[in-house]
């Protein structure tokens, strides 16, 4: 059965007054909002202290570079709002980067190349889904569990070496479509459909609802289970996509996992305004998280900070996030 | 019937443990042999501390993911106190031990005072206090300690690693707090329903502040013990030993949801990861296959006593 409810929207705040635009705007997105503010303040900042901050390579740095990983936290947001969590995206991605990249090699089409990491990621985090919607296993400790699997086994079998002599079609991450590279139009294009998906379709809403409030949900029709399934394999999909920007940006692949992946997506997403608890929250604001930590970690270079004290600074952000997440909600209540 | 269960899953997981011993004898001669079963009971040490905490902290419906990242900061500590500041190792250990202790409180009063869940906080913890390691270490080992501080790590008493000792005195200590005194029955009343434990009058809130805290207490004990037993300190030391505990814990009967576990189980869940680990590179499996192994395990476990569960309350 398919569940077309008419639910409310996730800020209920501004529904009920009609306030002015900005106000409106505030109530659905502050936290996007205060995102989008911290980039530009650190922007500003950094370029008045080093001027080449602006320069056009360091923002493709930024920008390009980092956006397999916003890609990553568009799907890690759909899981985080419908209640879970998924700790073995990184792994899962180095495992993907490491078929795409032997297909490749191999000498198959590169369409093939790309369209196998998306396939395989559906598929591994299909059985996820299952063990979580149906086997009623915690999603943390499913996640756990998938992410020894695929770290151990990625390092059996490849021994850790490196993917060389990468087909110069395969890269796409450098490649630029009317003038803009690849990973951004990819980032920019995934975010906005995602974005509209969430927020207008009867699925995206169903989510929320999921999030909010499991058995009210199921109450009200929403086949659960499935959907929690089915959010798993949505979020595969965005794995295989990040991979293949991940997999094309360098001449190079190396076959291990990305070390600590799952912990950056994961703290986009919640620093990006997914709210911990599940039920709220949009792929805009982990896209925009995902630029924060890029300015964040090139401004720290061009301020000539240690490069060894970014995940130090990074925790504290989550940590000062989480909690005024936390107090915000409370004020409300 | 809930301690009858309780006793299946244990005694279950007792006679696999008895099973997986014997076939790994046979498997190869080097490993039912006095000497490596006591340096497997050294290289368990640390995991077996933070686990025994684990324990607690899942039993109440929590989790601990700073585990890793506070022992990686006490490794650091330890040899930043000892060589830059110039104290004797005794007191840097100390300090370093009392840092990771309030690197705990620190996890609980997150939790606590602002009702932060405990799987958010601590993975917000990991990558600060991994991130305070590292910065405060720019990547560089501190070596060189004196000769007695290896006792800890690499010594013996009575025939018997010294780390042995400790870990089975916490171990016995731990159990006896859990199963008899009032404080350890709370910890299975917060797990069971929180709710109802705060509206009977328990102190939710500072049991979970105590149990958080004594979870940063033995991740800090465990990485001076680390660093006694490898001889240096890193900032990436303890990566990832927070899964190890986890599975160890969920292995040993504890729900995942709260409001059930022994200390018991969790220590014959810790041998049987490390019989499993020794035995299979004993055999020739390398460290990778076994990560493998460890992971399908701990899926498997949970599999399995879900279904008993379910088919028992039915």
């Amino acid at each position: 059965m398919s569940a077309v409810v008419d639910l409310p929207p996730t800020r209920p705040a501004s529904a009920a007054q009609r306030p002015g635009f900005l106000r409106r705007l505030f109530a659905d997105y502050g936290q996007e909002l205060v995102v989008l503010a911290a980039i530009i303040a650190l922007f500003v900042v950094v370029t008045m202290v080093n001027p080449r901050f602006i320069s056009a390579n360091n923002l493709t740095t930024i920008f390009s570079g980092n956006a397999y990983i916003a890609v990553a936290a568009i799907g890690m947001t759909m899981v985080i709002v419908t209640g879970h969590i998924d700790v073995s995206v990184g792994a899962l991605i180095g495992v993907l980067a490491t078929i795409s990249g032997t297909l490749a090699v191999a000498g198959y089409p590169v369409w093939i190349a790309w369209l196998a990491p998306v396939l395989v990621g559906m598929t591994i985090n299909a059985c996820i889904g299952a063990l979580v919607a149906y086997a009623r296993i915690p999603s943390i400790v499913v996640t756990l569990g998938a992410l020894s699997i695929m770290r151990g086994g990625l390092i059996s079998v490849t021994g850790g070496t490196w993917i060389t002599n990468l087909p110069p079609d395969f890269l796409i991450a450098q490649k630029s479509v009317l003038g803009l590279p690849v990973p951004l139009v990819f980032m920019v294009v995934l975010t906005v459909l995602a974005a509209l998906w969430m927020r207008y379709s009867a699925f995206g809403r169903s989510l929320y609802a999921i999030g909010g409030n499991a058995e009210a949900a199921l109450a009200t029709g929403i086949p659960v289970e499935r959907r929690t399934v089915a959010v798993f394999v949505i979020h595969g999909a965005f794995a295989g996509l990040a991979t293949i920007l991940f997999a094309t940006q360098l001449q190079v692949i190396q076959s291990t996992v990305p070390p600590n992946l799952e912990l950056t997506v994961i703290t986009a997403a919640v620093i990006g305004g997914v709210s911990i608890l599940g039920g709220s929250g949009t792929v805009i604001g982990s896209t925009l998280a995902t630029i924060l930590f890029a300015t964040i970690g090139s401004a720290l270079i061009f301020v000539n900070v240690s490069a060894y004290w970014l995940r130090a600074v990074i925790g504290l952000l989550i940590l000062a996030t989480v909690l005024a997440d936390m107090l915000r909600r409370r004020g409300r209540i | 019937m809930n301690w009858k269960s309780l006793l299946r899953h244990e005694t279950f997981l007792a006679l696999l443990l008895v099973a997986v011993l014997i076939v790994l004898s046979f498997q190869s001669d080097r490993f039912f042999t006095v000497s490596n079963l006591l340096n497997q009971g050294r290289l368990m040490t640390e995991i077996g501390l933070i686990a025994i905490a684990m324990t607690f902290v899942i039993a109440t419906g929590g989790i601990d993911l700073s585990v890793g990242s506070i022992l990686g900061l006490t490794a650091i500590l330890t040899g930043v106190f000892w060589q830059k500041l110039g104290l004797p190792l005794p007191a840097a250990a100390a300090g370093a031990i009392a840092v990771g202790t309030f690197a705990g409180f620190a996890n609980g009063a997150i939790i606590t005072r602002f009702s932060v869940p405990p799987l958010i906080a601590t993975l917000a913890t990991l990558a600060l206090y991994r991130g305070l390691a590292e910065g405060i270490s720019q990547a560089r080992s501190v070596r060189g300690y004196p000769d007695w501080f290896y006792v800890l790590g690499q010594g013996e008493v009575l025939g018997v690693p010294t780390q042995l000792w400790i870990l089975a005195a916490a171990a016995i200590i731990a159990s006896i707090i859990l199963a008899y005194t009032r404080w350890g029955r709370t910890v299975y009343a917060i797990g069971s329903n929180e709710v109802a434990s705060r509206f009977s009058g328990l102190s939710v809130e500072k049991t979970k502040l105590a149990l958080y805290t004594a979870s940063g207490f033995a991740a800090a004990l465990a990485g001076v013990i680390f660093v006694s037993r490898v001889s240096t300190t890193r900032s990436d030391m303890g990566t990832g030993i927070e899964l190890d505990a986890i599975t160890a814990v969920v292995l040993g009967g504890t729900s995942i949801f709260g409001g059930r576990g022994t200390i018991a189980g969790t220590m014959i869940g810790l041998c049987l990861i490390q019989a499993l680990k020794n035995g299979l590179s004993l055999a020739g499996v390398k460290g990778d296959g076994t990560i493998m192994l460890i992971g399908a395990v701990l899926i498997l476990a949970i599999l399995a006593s879900n279904l008993f569960e379910r088919s028992g309350t039915r």
